[in-house]
């Protein structure tokens, strides 16, 4: 029963990413853009999540925990490079 | 501990399905709502629920499975609370930065336009 | 002495909890992370600014817990208003008169406001005296700012002493 919950699950979730996905090609401004990366890169850890109930594995929380980090930092930088022009001060 | 196990799939199965579910809401949130700062709220909040939702469910099966509490969930899910607020705050202040036009019928937009001044008056 | 050997104690302890949670206790790993706990805190310690002490770690503790169950209400309602239609929404901004003024409590004041009912704080005015913050239902200006201080800034001062 579990495996078919959680192929649901990713099947929402998919779904999810398109809608992040459209955001990010119709815009209309780049914040927006940066917007739906930030939600698409926390879906794709949930993701991530499922993937690891499907295969009964612990090993998938690794990548999961690096997505994470990699997502947050980068959506810092973008937002920091749209209000200094700069990244590193 | 048939029985334990029987049960617990429900719990995970319910909570999967509910981190699920707002995920999808927050995404949709995302297209449907109308202009940026309406957007915003919709991946920091239902996004992070959803989050929490999912790892829960996930480490209530990796527990029981290794019969030990599996702590790298609550590792990811405590980033995710702590960083969530603070992108949306930065991601936030470039679009006020950026004079982000707000839908009609917004309360107090001049609060928005005095934030943006204060900003433009660091630099 | 002291100071420039384990200049962040708490810090310390914080990195091998975490570094055995996550690689499983075992004496090798609790020397790894003891060496790691020790060195990490050495190299930051210039680039930390120290912030208020915090008085009351047990109201800390209750906040949070008070935090998540506001988390999961202010959750729900978000997701209500997202699934009715656009024409119900009345977003709006509200300027918040802080309190606070050190920095740390302030930020976890902001984080809050983030993470609960239905706000997001975008901005700090430039002497720290008022938070910029979107609304995405406004409904009552006054009440929703007499509900931030009493529920969040009121035990943030508390705790910090400020």
């Amino acid at each position: 029963m579990l495996i078919t919950v959680v192929l649901a699950a990713a099947l929402m979730i998919g779904v999810a990413m398109l809608f992040c996905l459209w955001r990010l090609i119709k815009g209309p401004d780049i914040t927006d853009r940066i917007l739906a990366l930030d939600t698409l890169y926390i879906n794709s850890i949930a993701l991530i999540i499922l993937l690891g109930l499907y295969h009964g594995s612990a090993l998938y929380f690794e990548g999961a925990l690096l997505i994470a980090m990699l997502g947050f930092v980068s959506t810092a930088a973008l937002a920091k490079y749209l209000l200094r022009g700069d990244i590193i001060e | 501990m048939n029985n334990l196990l029987q049960y617990s799939d429900y719990l995970v199965a319910f909570l999967i399905i509910v981190g699920a579910v707002f995920m999808l809401i927050g995404s949709w949130g995302l297209v449907k709502l109308p202009d940026f700062y309406t957007r915003l709220h919709a991946p920091t909040k239902a996004s992070t629920l959803g989050m929490g939702a999912t790892l829960l469910g996930s480490l209530v099966w990796f527990s029981l499975q290794e019969q030990s509490l599996h702590i790298h969930e609550l590792v990811i899910s405590l980033f995710l609370f702590i960083t969530a607020p603070v992108s949306a705050y930065m991601v936030g202040k470039a679009a006020i930065h950026r004079h982000r036009p707000m839908v009609k019928g917004t309360a107090n937009p001049e609060e928005a336009e005095r934030a943006a001044k204060r900003l433009g008056q660091k630099h | 002495m002291m100071r420039y050997l384990l200049p962040m104690p708490w810090h310390t302890v914080m990195l091998v909890m975490v570094w055995l949670l996550l690689n499983g206790a075992s004496w090798g790993q609790f020397v790894l992370g003891v060496v790691l706990g020790w060195v990490i805190p050495l190299l930051t310690y210039p680039y930390v600014r120290g912030h208020a002490p915090i008085r009351k770690p047990v109201a800390l503790f209750v906040y949070m817990l008070r935090l998540v169950y506001d988390i999961v209400v202010a959750n729900l309602d978000v997701a209500r208003r997202v699934l009715l239609p656009n024409r119900y929404l009345k977003p709006g901004w509200l300027a918040y008169p802080l309190r606070i003024q050190e920095p740390f409590p302030a930020a976890l004041l902001a984080s809050s406001i983030s993470l609960t009912p239905g706000t997001v704080s975008v901005e700090f005015s430039e002497d720290s005296q008022v938070l910029y913050v979107h609304v995405l239902h406004l409904d009552d200006e006054k009440a929703l700012i007499d509900f931030i201080a009493q529920r969040y800034e009121q035990p943030l001062k508390e705790i910090f002493g400020c």
